[in-house]
């Protein structure tokens, strides 16, 4: 692995070395290294590009790590990661992709990551995009997340791009069971001409089921983002989504809720804000002794930590 | 040492301040005055948040009249809003942490962060990780508010209004805290204030009134003058309402 690759996987995973536990690091379309443990387990796919992740029932405080970094300028691929999880598990789930294109022509890696989750299991998933180079060729990522959470299952959700991706429509879908909650907290930093579009909908089917969504943004100079929230209340449920957005420079940025309810017992909430940064806020921390611009940053670096 | 000279601050045709002209040498100075009589302004022109119609503003023999927000907190300056502004995102931690100073290392600045904290009534276990957005209530605010300003320790510290929003017994420990921020630093605290407790400690009080000083002086004075500015007006309210009492008992 040269240092464009390591560097990549620092940002996507936090990794400078090989993780504990399971992991599968795939690197320019391969499978640069792979560790399975004896509750879990990773299986090339054979009908098509990706892996099946199967963790055994009962799998408490254990990791799987797995990263997927591009750096040769005009790959494109199209990778299916499936995760089986069983019963009563407890586990942490480290994704992410990373590209660093300095040629001239578009890299791009679409992932569809689909998740089984058992009954009473927690899940954890962290997933990171980040994009680099210099080279004219766009860096682009679309990540379709499909999650089933049965009954009394939990999944909480961190997602983050902050900047260096041209174009990406990240979708994020989850079907709830009787007692599930799913927890998603998404954070998106744009800048110079990048797109973004994020759908992030949830489906709540079983009664007790919870959602919590919290969608943050940061559209800078001529950046465009889009968010969709949906929440459908089907059964006696409670969902909340908040979505909260700063826009800078020229930068535009379009929020659309919509809430479904099916059931007379389904409390949903949606809160929706898109504003500049507030004068006060500059204000207030230039008489700490920031610049403007240092200001700027903190506020801006708070918003999406 | 803070010199105000001729200045005077219009907004929609209206005279906010006139022809202020002040030469602040004490430790311990507070604003007085009835609402609306500029004593705000006054200090947000101080600290730069709002520039002066004309008249100059030195510090230490500087014109710092031009000068920036930036600049003047990097000189010496601190200020604690009334209202104070919240934050998403940012922790309790982040700000005190830039309050304690660039120049201490990271365990010192977390270290006299977490002092402050304490100081204003505030444990800081339960505080330092807490987000500065609407989960805090509004006391909690204007406590972290006045701590950030305190634990930056500069020459001059400026508090609008740190009692509005803060109850009785919170209130004992903030006296304590500008009394030990009057110890520990060489440097002046402008305060505005309606407490009378306020009042007694400071050195000299600015009494403003209709934009213009009406007293600069020892406490001792400025009181008398308030007493016979402000006094009589509270007691016909209360004749007015006895009187209207009064006249209920007859009808009745």
């Amino acid at each position: 692995m040269d240092a464009i690759q390591k560097n990549l996987l620092k940002e996507v995973a936090e990794l400078d070395a090989l993780p504990v536990g399971a992991y599968n690091i795939r690197s320019n379309g391969q499978s640069a290294a792979r560790n399975t443990t004896a509750s879990i387990d990773i299986v090339t796919k054979t009908d098509k590009q990706g892996i099946d992740i199967i963790i055994k029932p009962g799998t408490k405080n254990q990791s799987v790590h797995i990263p997927v970094i591009i750096s040769q300028s005009g790959l494109k691929e199209l990778v299916y990661n499936d995760f089986f999880i069983g019963e009563d598990c407890d586990v942490t789930i480290i994704a992410g992709c990373g590209i660093s294109n300095c040629g001239g022509e578009d890299s791009r890696h679409d992932g569809v990551h689909s998740f089984y989750v058992g009954r009473r299991s927690r899940v954890k998933y962290v997933e990171k995009h980040y994009g680099e180079g210099t080279g004219r060729g766009k860096r682009l990522m679309n990540p379709t997340t499909v999650i089933e959470l049965s009954e009394d299952s939990t999944m909480e959700l961190e997602t983050s791009q902050i900047g260096g991706i041209d174009d990406t429509l990240r979708a994020t879908s989850a079907k709830l069971a009787a007692g599930a909650s799913i927890i998603i907290h998404d954070k998106i930093l744009t800048e110079g001409d990048q797109r973004a579009r994020a759908e992030l909908s949830v489906e709540m089917n079983g009664d007790g089921s919870t959602c919590d969504m919290i969608s943050r943004g940061v559209a800078k100079e001529s950046s465009f983002q889009e968010v969709v929230i949906k929440i459908d209340g089907n059964a006696a449920c409670s969902g909340h989504a908040a979505c909260d957005s700063i826009i800078m420079d020229k930068g535009v940025i379009v929020a659309t809720p919509q809430l479904k309810a099916t059931n007379v017992d389904a409390s949903l909430i949606h809160e929706a804000a898109i504003g500049k940064i507030a004068g006060e806020q500059l204000m207030k921390l230039m008489t700490m002794g920031l610049s403007e611009k240092e200001a700027e940053e903190m506020i801006i670096r708070g918003f999406l930590q | 040492m803070l010199k105000l000279e001729n200045i005077s601050f219009e907004a929609d045709g209206r005279e906010i301040l006139k022809q202020i002209n002040l030469t602040v040498d004490d430790r311990f100075v507070a604003i007085t005055g009835p609402n609306g009589s500029g004593k705000s302004t006054l200090l947000k022109i101080i600290m730069g948040l709002i520039a002066p119609t004309s008249g100059r503003i030195w510090l230490d023999g500087e014109d710092i009249t031009e000068m920036s927000v930036t600049d003047r907190a990097n000189r010496g300056i601190s200020f604690a809003f009334q209202q104070p502004v919240r934050f998403k995102g940012l922790r309790v931690r982040d700000l005190l942490e830039l309050a304690g100073g660039k120049d201490k290392k990271g365990g010192e600045r977390f270290a006299h962060a977490c002092e402050v904290l304490s100081e204003v009534g505030l444990c800081a276990k339960d505080y330092i990780d807490r987000e500065l957005d609407d989960t805090l209530s509004g006391g909690e605010m204007k406590r972290i508010e006045i701590a950030m300003a305190a634990a930056r320790g500069t020459k001059m510290t400026l508090f609008d209004e740190p009692e509005a929003g803060i109850d009785l017994w919170s209130f004992q420990s903030l006296i304590q805290v500008f009394e030990k921020l009057y110890q520990e630093t060489s440097g002046t605290i402008m305060i505005i204030s309606h407490q009378e407790r306020i009042l007694n400690i400071a050195d000299k009080i600015i009494y403003l009134k209709d934009g213009e000083v009406l007293e600069y002086g020892e406490g001792v004075r400025v009181m008398e003058h308030l007493d016979s500015d402000i006094r009589p007006a509270a007691c016909s309210v209360l004749l007015n309402t006895q009187q209207a009492a009064a006249s209920c008992a007859e009808k009745r």
